[in-house]
């Protein structure tokens, strides 16, 4: 679709000095119209993308343009606006599966969100497979969406529910899986890509390794991942990944579970309904080929469409210069919060980290340092960001995270650093 | 707005000098409870008056922000000598009106936890009606 000019020239192929880097993300901020209202009377800097990510008009744009000239519902009308809006939406899958390097997009199914698609596996994979003696392995930094389907489906079923912990660092423990396999049969290990409370980029290559040593499948959430850095399903060798569109410039309400297809030919569907089935009779249900057995009822039309041109979007800048630019920011915040009196960054060094930085102030809870940055325009998120297992392990209860992304400034960093010294008055 | 007006001097003095903070031994009635939010944490504990009704001594125990916390605190003042069906009784906007500083949806959650902790106490022990957000909620946990 349309991407206006100016959004491909962010940092590409040009070496250092050519063009400073701040002047692209410049350019490219243009795109997001959220940054043109003031926060409070100052200018937003918006450090919360891990949470969810502003749009940029190409994304706003084509689906305003889509819902006013190819709507209609997807797959069996006969006419011609019905065709328009099923190209729309088959095409956006198509934009998916290069977008993660999949084999075919049968096994690319549009969900509600990565929850969603976490709950499809653990349904749909884990009433079926899991029970007495198995073991559904997650680990302590996973994102409630990937700890408590994996809890409930195990429960369920009589299996052991087992969670790899982490060190003082935010790292895996992988040393524990020695005594988590005497636990029973592994049948199945779901882990984040990157951890959204900690920014952990967890060893993934190593736990599918052990996994698939075990004849167990690999459930990779990537949604702290897709966003911000190239993903390719074959190369990871993972058996399920799972993202969502809205922290990737995309729109709420579209996620993506891509799957093997072997594991999911041989899998029962999910939800049931329309479009999902092949035939219906009083005797007998048969099930739609792939992917739509796993896409029952109305999709999320539109927002698939808005997706795959978020993807157009991203493709166009690059996903390694995105991933550049955010661990350039994220270094030079780690600089700059160690010299906050009191402060405390959790997580890992930066070779190991995406672009988020957890951090608790002495004397100061989350709530009220989110509060005060707001105060500046300067937007984070505070709590324990739905990973309570991981809040736990740390001993604390929650922390203040700032995230950044493609459209991130470097002096937004430095906004953050002046509002947390401002808390520090506040609360001195 | 200013910082003064959103963290009032009194709501950071509360803060940093909770009253009533402790633990009652024996107490008559007693909950916990938190903000799925941001995890803050109330405990509250309390024993009756000879009467059974009045509120002889309530105390508080917890962790999490300014708001929760102060609120919480100024909370232990208010109800203190009253009754538990008046306190059971009491709209939130009471308590609002002591703490005196605008709060978005969010951080009112923060500010009524207190509220809500010491209603189920007072529900648990008394009968009382619980607050309606606690309703379904007491005992809940995974199957």
């Amino acid at each position: 679709m349309v991407t206006r000019s100016g959004s491909g020239e962010y940092d590409r192929g040009l070496p250092g000095a050519a063009r400073s880097a701040s002047r692209d993300v410049r350019t490219l901020r243009a795109d997001f119209l959220a940054f043109e209202h003031p926060m409070h009377g100052k200018p937003l800097a918006y450090l919360d993308s891990a949470a969810s990510s502003q749009k940029p008009r190409q994304v706003l744009d084509a689906m305003r343009e889509f819902y006013e000239s190819s709507y209609a519902n997807v797959h069996r009308g006969v006419y011609e606006l019905a065709n328009r809006a099923t190209d729309g939406y088959e095409g956006a899958r198509e934009k998916v599966r290069a977008f993660i390097n999949a084999e075919s997009t049968r096994e690319v199914i549009f969900t509600r969100n990565a929850t969603e698609a976490l709950n499809l596996v653990a349904y749909a994979w884990g009433l079926d497979n899991l029970g007495s003696g198995d073991v559904a392995v997650v680990t302590e930094l996973e994102h409630h969406s990937n700890f408590v389907p994996w809890q409930f489906i195990a429960k369920r079923t009589g299996a052991e529910f087992a969670a790899i912990p982490f060190d003082a660092k935010g790292e895996l423990e992988l040393e524990a899986l020695a005594e988590i396999e005497k636990r029973g049969r592994v049948k199945v290990v779901a882990a984040n890509l990157i951890s959204n409370s900690l920014g952990t980029a967890n060893p993934i290559p190593e736990l599918v390794a052990w996994a698939h040593e075990r004849d167990a499948i690999m459930v990779v959430d990537a949604s702290q991942a897709a966003p911000h850095r190239p993903l390719d399903v074959r190369a990871l060798d993972c058996d399920f990944l799972a993202f969502t569109g809205h922290k990737m410039c995309g729109p709420s309400g579209i996620g993506v579970l891509w799957g093997r297809r072997e594991i999911l030919e041989r899998m029962s569907p999910f939800n049931l309904g329309g479009e999902m089935i092949r035939s219906v009779s009083l005797e007998r249900t048969t099930w739609n080929e792939l992917p739509h057995k796993f896409e029952a009822g109305t999709p999320p039309i539109a927002e698939a469409y808005g997706l795959g041109v978020a993807i157009d979007y991203l493709t166009a800048i690059g996903l390694e210069a995105v991933e550049r630019h955010e661990r350039e920011l994220t270094g030079y915040a780690l600089v700059r919060l160690a010299e906050v009196p009191g402060l405390t960054v959790v997580g890992p060094p930066l070779e190991r980290r995406g672009g988020i930085v957890s951090f608790t102030i002495d004397g100061v809870h989350p709530h009220d340092v989110a509060q005060v940055l707001d105060w500046e325009g300067v937007a984070v998120r505070a709590g324990h960001h739905c990973t309570e297992p991981a809040m736990r392990r740390l001993g604390i209860s929650a922390t203040t995270r700032a995230s950044f992304y493609l459209y991130t400034l470097r002096e937004e960093i430095d906004r953050l650093v002046e509002g947390l010294h401002q808390v520090r008055q506040v609360f001195a | 707005m200013t910082y003064d007006e959103l963290y009032r001097e009194v709501i950071l003095d509360h803060y940093k000098n909770p009253r009533s903070y402790g633990v009652i031994e024996d107490a008559d009635a007693q909950a916990e409870g938190q903000n799925p939010l941001c995890g803050d944490e109330v405990a509250i504990s309390l024993s009756f008056d000879g009467d059974g009704e009045t509120i002889a001594d309530v105390k508080f125990r917890g962790r999490g922000c300014a708001i929760s916390q102060a609120a919480t605190s100024l909370l232990m003042e208010i109800v203190k000598g009253r009754t538990a069906a008046e306190v059971a009784g009491m709209p939130k906007e009471q308590l609002l009106e002591e703490v005196g500083i605008p709060l978005t949806p969010v951080r009112l959650k923060c500010a009524l936890l207190g509220l809500g902790v010491l209603k189920v106490a007072l529900h648990r022990a008394k009968g009382t009606p619980l607050p309606e957000e606690w309703g379904g909620l007491d005992g809940l946990e995974l199957r």
